[in-house]
């Protein structure tokens, strides 16, 4: 059984319908404690990020429970973005941008020297808010990046190509026009691609930055209940303006909030905590102001 | 009550404005149309003074004939093959360049480095040298200094060195107007810079580079001034690239102006340039889009 669900959707019985339901077919549950006694996969330490000496996030240190799905939550600006970013350096690409204090993932130090920065990323995925499908084939957005990584053989290729479509459930949608150019697909049909072209690279992480904030409200749907699927085979990082989504979905929530001049994180903890016992005033504001 | 209203809004305050407004644009309008027709018309007059000029003595005889007294008589194989060979050597030493540069410009240049700017800044200093320099240099450098004499080489190259600001310019365009998201996304994905220029930057940035490419082209195949001094006006049928070669557009400028009667051959050339270029420049259009596709869907 699946030890990463929420307390709310544990079933009662191992055997229903709901827990059927629940036992995926395709790539196994990570190894690892279930959420009640996590292990850290990221840590972040007295993280600060400036963009051209202008401080964007100062302080900031939480864990990225392994298996789990985080939920970051905050008002607009307070570097929730540029947080995501600096977890598999995609912040090297901004000029101008300094990243400071430590982040080890799998008890590693990131910036290590000598880490290989491209293994890390393929190890971390990243979506992003607006679908960013390439202007290749739906086939060939999915196959680049293997290729890239070594994956050569058309056969492995073809049946990476399969799985992860039927994964993100785009499968019966597109199995017919493999060839037709991705970005003719609807905008929830594209993030669920990238959703695939990211899980095909078999990461360990995935970042996501508002994946469901440019979807239509079903297309939102479908792709919250892909996120959940991905529970306990990925550990996920989600940033969402949506409190009810995160609430929904997620097994631990960060609060930021814009301090002084920087972003900061004002609380961690438990998704039921937070929105439920929030031990700061801020985060009750928000968290009932918002629902409100 | 309201026939003051109506006595109000029918007065001359109220109806000049729309008077004027309509006069403005109607003269606004005009004027575009105009513009317009004056353009079109400009470019009809051109190819119809060429087309009719120059079709009567066009002929298999005169693309395949070798050019006799002077060029009055017989035809211009010989030149025909000397200007491919030229526009050849100019574009395959222009184009790998042009594209690198820009690559190194946008891709592995931070924005506003003193590097990138000087380079910008020679670029366009020499996007305005007149091309009668471009042929001085040419001939000291290439002929003289690099003692390739008066040949396809020289020539080729002088008009590579002429056309190569335009090309660098428009690949950094075309190369800045591609989406950062596909440079964000594919490092995401963990690829290589290399790969995300090489798979997706270039193919998005292709419309602007081949833009770039015809505009060199036609650039180069209407030189003249720089030519004279670097291939030479030689009009027999070149043997290597270090032959010297005469390329059609100082054909039709000889033909015009040093030979008495030549002119009638003047305008045949120069329709056979035209079409030259014409159909250098669907081939281009054509091959990329081909290209395109197959990168679209296969490797
Ligand atoms: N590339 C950049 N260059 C300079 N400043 C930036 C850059 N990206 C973000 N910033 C600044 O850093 C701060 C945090 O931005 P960030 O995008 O991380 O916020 P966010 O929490 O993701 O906001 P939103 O909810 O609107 O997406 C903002 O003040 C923003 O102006
Ligand atoms: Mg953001």
């Amino acid at each position: 059984m699946n030890p990463f669900l929420l307390d709310s959707e544990l079933p009662a019985d191992p055997n229903s319908a709901e827990a059927q339901q629940n036992a995926y077919t395709l790539g196994p549950i990570q190894a690892g404690p279930a959420c009640c006694e996590p292990t850290p996969l990221i840590s972040v330490e007295a993280l600060s990020l400036s963009y051209a000496g202008k401080p964007a996030l100062s302080d900031i240190s939480l864990d990225i429970y392994q298996g789990c799905i985080t939920a970051l939550i905050g008002p607009s600006g307070c570097g929730k973005t540029s947080f995501l970013s600096a977890l598999n350096r995609l912040t090297d690409l901004i000029p101008g941008c300094r990243v400071s204090g430590r982040i080890h993932y799998k008890s590693r130090d990131i910036h290590a020297t000598g880490q290989d920065v491209q293994g890390l990323r393929r190890d971390i995925g990243m979506i992003f808010q607006k679908p960013t499908p390439f202007p290749l084939s739906i086939r060939r957005n999915i196959e680049l990046p293997l290729r890239e990584h070594g994956m050569r053989h058309a056969a492995d290729l073809e049946q990476r190509v399969q799985q992860v479509l039927q994964d993100v459930g785009l499968w019966a949608e597109v199995k017919d026009r493999l060839d037709a150019p991705a970005q003719a697909l609807s905008g929830g049909q594209q993030q669920r691609l990238c959703i695939a072209r990211a899980l095909a690279l078999q990461p360990k992480v995935l970042l996501m930055d508002e994946p469901c904030s440019a979807l239509d409200p079903l297309s939102s749907g479908v792709v919250e209940d892909l996120i959940q699927s991905l529970r306990g085979r990925y550990t996920v990082v989600i940033v969402t303006h949506n409190l009810a989504q995160a609430r929904r979905i997620a097994n631990y929530a960060g609060f930021f909030w814009v301090g002084e001049q920087a972003g900061c994180l004002v609380e961690f903890g438990r998704c039921r905590q937070i929105f439920e016992t929030p031990r700061h005033e801020l985060t009750a504001a928000y968290v009932n102001g918002a629902r409100g | 009550m309201i026939n003051a209203h109506l006595r109000k809004a029918l007065s001359k305050q109220t109806w000049q404005p729309a008077i004027r407004d309509w006069l403005k644009n109607t003269l606004a309008t005009g004027l575009i149309n105009l513009t317009a027709l004056v353009v079109s018309g400009l470019f009809v007059w051109l190819l119809s003074d060429v087309v009719l000029h120059g079709l009567p003595k066009l002929s298999w005889g005169f693309v395949f004939d070798a050019p006799r007294n002077a060029g009055r008589a017989g035809g211009i194989a010989p030149i025909i093959v000397s200007t491919s060979w030229i526009l050849l050597v100019a574009i395959a030493a222009a184009a790998p360049l042009g594209l690198a540069t820009a690559v190194l410009l946008t891709e592995f240049t931070r924005p506003a480095s003193r590097f990138g700017r000087c380079v910008e800044a020679s670029v366009g200093v020499l996007a305005g040298v007149p091309s009668i320099v471009f042929g001085l240099f040419g001939n000291a450098f290439f002929c003289v200094y690099l003692k390739l004499g008066f040949s396809i080489l020289s020539g080729g190259l002088t008009l590579a060195c002429m056309v190569l600001p335009i090309l660098i310019h428009t690949a950094v365009e075309g190369l800045r107007a591609a989406p950062d998201e596909y440079r964000q996304a594919a490092a995401a994905l963990g690829m290589s810079r290399s790969a995300a220029l090489l798979h997706l930057l270039i193919p998005a940035a292709a419309p602007a580079l081949l833009a770039g490419l015809l505009l060199g082209i036609g650039r180069a195949g209407a030189e003249t001034a720089a030519l004279i001094f670097t291939s030479g006006y030689v009009d027999r049928m070149p043997g290597s690239w270090l032959d010297s070669g005469r390329a059609l557009s100082v054909h039709i400028y000889d033909l015009s102006m040093n030979v008495a009667g030549g002119d009638a051959n003047a305008y045949a050339s120069a329709l056979v340039l035209i079409v030259l270029l014409l159909t250098i420049n669907s081939l281009a259009m054509a091959l990329t889009q081909h290209w395109l596709h197959k990168k679209m869907i296969r490797l």
